[in-house]
């Protein structure tokens, strides 16, 4: 099975501060690391290997320094990774993000299975991976919460719906996006870190492309604008559990059931 | 020898506390006859919750008076029975004092009373740009637990442990009265140190009522390695030549994959790699990723050459809490894989550890019994844990009896002592007795009765 894992750079602290003037996450200073999301992809993607055998291969969009995220995760045991980087692609909304990713994707040959983490953790849209298939034209399945087999061409997965868990198969070439903690990522390895060379990673650009009208990649090529972004609001709840032990002990069980905990 | 407390004792109380801070007869809750290991268990005749040095004050001046036993205990967190009221009377719980006091940016201090739990503190500290370096596992432990049992934690290789960050105490003696030992000060000649006394005194010479703590710059970059060995002995035998090399990682701990498997269990979470028998996990922090990253490299090139299979990166906060979160939880994970336990903390010097642990395998093949260990491999204080399993209760006795003699006896042998961090309490008394003889217990006894003449203060712990 060839798998290619898509990968994000982002702020290395989920503690990124908004500036409430311009809007904009404050960076500056801050390290990078890839999105704890993608992690699980590729957890998920490496397992697959293992077991049904095949490559794996990695993508990012971003500024050069993204380089920095592939070589991570072929430390983590990806065979090689691309990035895709170009002033043109500045300022993307999640579809022109899309239609990049896509572009960059067919450039990089054929994959039987296109894994994305759900969401990123400073964007938070969670509508990317849905969006590259679409312009792909293969289907998917968000909230993938395991990959059960893989037979007949087809892969067998477990996903979470609001209500309710299920459980499908999808035909070969396709896109899952993972959801978060659904497994444990492995390490990154030192020993694969001393001998990274060159070739791990390669970059492509908008020359590269099939697709050569500028208006489709960017800021040009964003169906949306941001007006304003603002921190999420924090909610905490607390809730008093009264009455003897017993009462406690059965009132706190139906509760945790309730928020799907047990 | 005690009196008992009778109702006018419980009204006197009840003045000082208010009623619904006195709690008596069959309203204690039993989890407070123990402590966490529950070796040795006893209810108290009375519970009493303060929240202020003058009601502690006020409570020992009245217990003083009418020479009543009076134990004190925080979260209950204690291994060894140091916080079991053995004689009855009043057990005093100080989880309400548990206020963070102030912040001293100029002289990096922080003030907390007793209450304040590790987690509490720790996070305080990070807010406000400081580390509380002392890192017990336990993080539910409350500071004035960690001070009375000097605990130590897993950053004691480059930070030391909890009495090199205690500045001064506030302190209830026995009869009542009120005082401070050292000060907010950096340096101190100025007579014996009876805070020093104060802190690993498990509750015998003072109740604390608050602590001036130190801090020190949080630092910018932490990386931890997670490095698999294929044998125990392979990873312990890669610690000295570390700490040869003069990097001086914050922490260097030892597991094995039993131990990690277990963990697994308990918390239901996967571990990033379980394929290899032994693991060394080390930290390492700075101000700067070039620095940081010289110091992983060369130790990380140290363990490659020593026979380690690779070294994993534990960089970002993620892959940090899918490993430190199961090193936490090492100790309630065996005690959910066995029936019954106890523990046996150790510290021998550093190039003893893997003698101390080959010979914990040994005594395992030797009584037929379970013996799963996990630690400090930096410092050299081990966490051995005999677990009962299937034995019957005599079985039990006898074999436990057996293998701490004989584990015991042999840390003596290796230079060692009873404890690093856990303290003596009631359980390990009759080891401290025995390693260190006549005089020093003497000594220790007569420290005792100067502090408190009447022996009312966590009577039959540590000395006597």
């Amino acid at each position: 099975m060839k798998i290619l894992v898509c990968v994000k750079q982002v702020p290395g602290s989920n503690n990124v501060e908004v500036d409430p003037i311009t809007g904009v996450l404050k960076r500056s200073g801050i390290p990078s690391k890839i999105n704890p999301y993608d992690l699980y992809g590729i957890e998920t993607a490496l397992s697959l290997t293992e077991r049904f055998g095949g490559t794996v291969e990695t993508i990012t969009m971003g500024p050069p320094q993204a380089e920095a995220v592939i070589q991570e995760t072929v430390c983590m045991g990806v065979r090689c990774g691309t990035v895709l980087t170009d002033r043109r692609f500045a300022g993307a909304d999640v579809l022109a993000t899309a239609y990049t990713l896509s572009q960059g994707i067919r450039k990089c040959g054929e994959f039987d299975l296109i894994i994305c983490g759900k969401q990123t953790t400073d964007g938070d849209t969670a509508q990317v991976g849905a969006e590259v298939a679409e312009y792909l034209q293969i289907p998917n399945v968000s909230n993938v919460l395991s990959v059960e087999d893989y037979r007949d061409g087809k892969l067998f997965v477990t996903a979470s719906l609001d209500e309710k868990i299920v459980t499908m198969s999808i035909s070969l070439p396709c896109l899952i996006s993972v959801d978060g903690d659904i497994n444990t990522p492995r390490l990154p390895s030192y020993k694969i870190r001393k001998t990274l060379t060159d070739d791990s990673v390669r970059f492509l650009t908008f020359a590269d492309f099939g697709d050569q009208d500028p208006n489709h990649y960017g800021l040009s090529g964003s169906a949306t604008q941001v007006e304003r972004i603002f921190p999420p609001e924090k909610v905490s709840q607390k809730h008093n559990v009264e009455g003897d032990a017993q009462t406690q002990a059965q009132t706190l069980f139906a509760l945790l059931g309730q928020k799907k905990m047990l | 020898m005690y009196n008992k407390v009778t109702s006018a004792d419980i009204a006197a109380l009840q003045a000082i506390l208010g009623e619904a801070d006195v709690i008596f007869g069959e309203a204690i809750n039993p989890d407070y006859a123990h402590d966490e290991l529950g070796g040795i268990s006893c209810m108290p005749e009375v519970l009493v919750r303060v929240h202020t040095t003058e009601e502690v004050s006020a409570v020992m001046r009245h217990a003083y008076e009418r020479n009543i036993p009076v134990t004190v205990r925080g979260s209950g967190t204690g291994l060894v029975g140091a916080a079991v009221p053995i004689h009855g009377g009043i057990l005093m719980e100080t989880t309400r004092m548990n206020k963070i006091l102030s912040l001293d940016a100029n002289n990096l201090t922080v003030t907390v009373q007793p209450g304040v739990l590790l987690m509490e503190l720790a996070a305080f500290a990070e807010e406000n740009d400081f580390l509380y370096p002392p890192d017990p596992g336990e993080k539910s432990a409350t500071i004035g637990g960690n001070i009375s049992t000097n605990a130590g934690g897993m950053r004691a290789v480059k930070y030391g442990v909890t009495r090199d960050y205690v500045r001064s105490l506030t302190v209830v003696l026995p009869n009542g009265q009120i005082q401070t030992f050292g000060a907010a000060v950096a340096k101190n000649s100025s007579g014996y140190s009876l805070k020093d006394l104060i802190i690993g005194s498990e509750g015998t010479l003072a109740v604390i009522c608050e602590a001036v703590l130190k801090l020190v710059p949080l630092p910018k970059v932490s990386v931890s390695l997670l490095v698999p060995f294929p044998d125990m002995k392979t990873a312990i035998e890669a610690v000295p030549a570390i700490i040869r090399s003069k990097i001086t990682p914050t922490a260097i701990e030892y597991m094995s994959r039993d131990t990690i498997l277990f963990s697994e269990n308990y918390l239901g979470k996967r571990f990033p790699d379980t394929k290899n028998d032994a693991y060394i996990l080390l930290t390492f922090d700075g101000n700067s990723d070039a620095q940081v990253n010289q110091d992983m490299s060369v130790v990380a090139e140290l363990c490659l050459e020593i026979g380690a299979l690779d070294a994993y990166i534990v960089d970002t906060e993620e892959r940090k809490k899918s490993v430190w979160s199961a090193r936490g939880a090492f100790l309630e994970a065996i005690k959910a894989s066995t029936t019954e336990m106890d523990e046996c903390d150790v510290v021998v010097p550093g190039n003893q550890v893997d003698t101390f642990i080959k010979f914990t395998h040994e005594l395992a093949d030797e009584f037929h019994v379970r013996i799963p260990s996990f630690g400090h491999a930096g410092d050299g204080n081990l966490h051995v844990y005999i677990c009962r399993d299937e034995l019957n209760e005599e079985d039990w006795k006898a074999t436990l009896s057996a293998v701490f003699d004989r584990m015991y006896q042999k840390s003596v042998e290796l230079g060692g002592l009873v404890s690093g961090e856990h303290g003596i309490g009631y359980a390990k008394k009759e080891f401290l007795r025995r390693q260190y003889g006549e005089t020093p217990i003497a000594l220790m006894q007569g420290i005792k009765k100067v502090f408190d003449p009447k022996n009312i203060l966590n009577p039959g712990k540590v000395c006597f």
